[in-house]
């Protein structure tokens, strides 16, 4: 079985934000994680890749210090890393960085893909069903459980008040939660192999992928656009009160509500 | 593509087990304020099977008309054909702006169909307005009007980002549940109804559902609630939210917590308030033993007073509250459900 996994490299939220003059994230000024969901998407597919025999393959699209994550996969367990960094492809929202990964997707072999539900910079959940579609195969979004049997995977899905068991033929593609499992960490040799020169990890540019439009990549090929992009306006403090007793507490509280006409 | 050709708000009717979800009613009311902007309609499209006849529900909340695709195959939600149905009513009818509520089933959908139709789609948006792309004019470059601007946070919520879809359509959002508000009910009211059916058969993108489980949960709708009691790790056990129940039983509101609670087994995921769980803007929110970490005030911020008790007098909860205690709970709380019982019998009295 191969399986592909579609990780990103996002920003440690605890690092703060920067932005660049146009709106759009300055990546290189912050510091950096594997995406979490993306993480229990390796995993998921490390435990497949130990329980039924697999080829994992990580796939990346990002600046070239993107390499990061790949090198970090490859240290869990990961078979083979992908690189997908030109100029033309930054800037994109999630059409064109659904296009890019599917164009790059297209040259390999998969039975199933798995990609986070979202990423905790853009927070969409788009990437993964709007690759699964330009490659016209059957999605299973929020994954909880994944099993294989015969050529199917077997998924639990949650919704709001029930969850349904779904089954789909590969090759198919599923977004996992980091609620999925605990990723495993990285092994000592794992990290020594994977940070050697010779380390399987392939570096594509435009010129690479397979069946996309160049009207399609980017910041040009996005139909989405910023108009505005801000540090969020925190709602302003109001009283804060340190009382000596909890009497005094409660009084305080249950004035104001009789003072807002709550009670 | 001839963006004058696209025309009308439309906004998906999520129903399941034939019971149209909350997030349509609101997605009709932003959608109503939308349209009025762009001087159109308001269209919702009721995809189901044996659907037709909520429709009326849908005209008492304000859509103008109904695009009902009925058929047996659109009996549970499945990503394949809900995106087939969708994806052909805007291919038929040519949506201006396209409306989907953020839920476990919207979030899946939106993506699927906007890959398919081409056009550009924002996530879990928290404001929707109408106006013109670039915001300022640029000297050299074509100022749109009457463009939907999105508006929604990322990164946490430590962002706000306002986006446009100038060039494709329909333009597409997701909207957060329970951030728009809806319109009062108009008993009676009667929408045109068209049926719709673009023919479903079956492929292998259709997945199979094997096994539906309902998790049966006497919970309220904690959206719905008017005062929540909402409880964190501070909180200590599940026992002790025995205090918050009593709490809130007093007041007439409802417990809501935290995640470290839902975590900690304490409390059910459906009352889980924040980026994760639900987002709430009642008339009083408590946050008692909450830290205030961004995930949980994303979800709660909008609340109308937000009352803090903590006995950590740097809480990032004490930030955003209008007023805030700093004590200790367990001898607090218990106090303050006393005085409320005694404050309304007193009133009760008069």
């Amino acid at each position: 079985m191969k399986i592909i996994v579609c990780v990103k490299q996002v920003p440690d939220t605890k690092g703060g934000v920067k932005f660049k003059a146009d709106g759009t994230l300055d990546r290189g000024a912050m510091l950096t994680i594997m995406n979490p969901d993306d993480k229990a998407g390796l995993e998921a597919a490390l435990r497949l890749k130990d329980q039924y025999g697999a080829e994992v393959t990580v796939v990346t699209m990002g600046l070239p210090k993107a390499a990061d994550v790949l090198r970090e996969a490859l240290a869990m367990g990961a078979d083979k890393g992908v690189l997908v960094t030109d100029r033309v492809l930054g800037g994109a929202d999630t059409w064109a960085t659904s296009q890019t990964l599917a164009g790059a997707i297209r040259n390999l072999d998969y039975d199933l893909i798995i990609t986070g539900r979202q990423a905790i910079d853009g927070d969409t959940a788009q990437v993964g069903p709007q690759i699964s579609e330009h490659l016209n195969i059957p999605v299973i979004s929020y994954a909880q459980e994944i099993k294989i049997e015969g050529d199917s995977v077997v998924v639990k899905r949650q919704y709001d008040d029930r969850y349904h068991m779904l089954k789909a033929k590969m090759p198919c593609l599923v977004t996992a939660l980091s609620e999925l499992n605990e990723p495993r960490y990285m092994t000592p040799g794992g990290i020594f192999d994977a940070c050697k020169d010779d380390a399987p990890i392939t570096t594509w540019g435009r010129a690479d992928l397979k069946d996309v439009l160049d009207e399609n990549l980017g910041l040009k090929g996005s139909p989405t656009q910023i108009a505005k992009a801000s540090d969020k306006v925190k709602k302003g403090a109001g009283e804060k009160v340190v009382l000596e007793t909890p009497d005094e507490s409660a009084d305080y509280i249950v004035a104001k509500l009789a003072e807002k006409f709550v009670i | 593509m001839a963006l004058e050709e696209y025309k009308g708000v439309f906004i998906f009717a999520q129903q399941v087990d034939n019971e149209i979800s909350n997030i349509a009613f609101e997605l009709l009311g932003k959608g109503k304020d939308l349209a009025a902007d762009l001087g159109t309609e308001v269209t919702a499209v009721l995809v189901g099977s044996g659907v037709k006849g909520l429709a009326d529900q849908l005209a008492e909340y304000g859509a103008d008309r109904v695009i009902v695709v009925d058929d047996p195959e659109l009996k549970e939600y499945r990503t394949e054909p809900y995106t087939h149905a969708i994806a052909s009513v805007i291919d038929k009818f040519k949506p201006d702006v396209f409306l989907i509520g953020a839920t476990a089933i919207g979030r899946d959908l939106g993506p699927r169909v906007c890959a398919r139709v081409h056009t550009g789609l924002t996530a879990d948006c928290t404001s929707l307005d109408i106006g013109d792309f670039p915001l300022v004019a640029i000297p050299g470059r074509e100022q749109k009007h009457n463009q939907l601007l999105m508006t929604r946070p990322a990164f946490g919520g430590n962002t706000i980002a306002t986006i446009a879809c100038p060039d494709f359509r329909p333009q597409m959002a997701t909207v957060r549940p329970g951030v728009m508000q809806k319109k009062e009910k108009v008993a009676g009211a009667k929408a045109v109804v068209e049926e719709f059916n673009p023919g479903f058969t079956p492929n292998a993108n259709y997945v199979e559902i094997l096994e539906i489980v309902k998790e049966v949960s006497d919970v309220v709708d904690i959206q719905d609630a008017k005062i929540l009691v909402s409880g964190g790790r501070g909180v200590g056990s599940a026992e002790n939210f025995k205090l918050l129940e009593d709490l809130a039983a007093a007041i007439g509101g409802e417990v809501s917590c935290s995640r470290a609670v839902v975590d900690s087994g304490w409390k059910p995921k459906e009352l889980q308030v924040g980026q994760t769980g639900k987002t709430v803007r009642p008339h009083v929110y408590f946050a008692i033993g909450i830290s205030g970490a961004i995930q949980h005030v994303a979800g709660m911020e909008e609340s109308d007073i937000i009352i803090a008790i903590n006995k950590d007098e740097t809480a990032p909860i004490f930030d955003v509250a209008d007023y805030g205690v700093v004590g200790d709970l367990n001898k607090i709380v218990p106090l303050l459900t006393k005085q409320i019982l005694a404050a309304k019998a007193s009133k009760a009295e008069n």
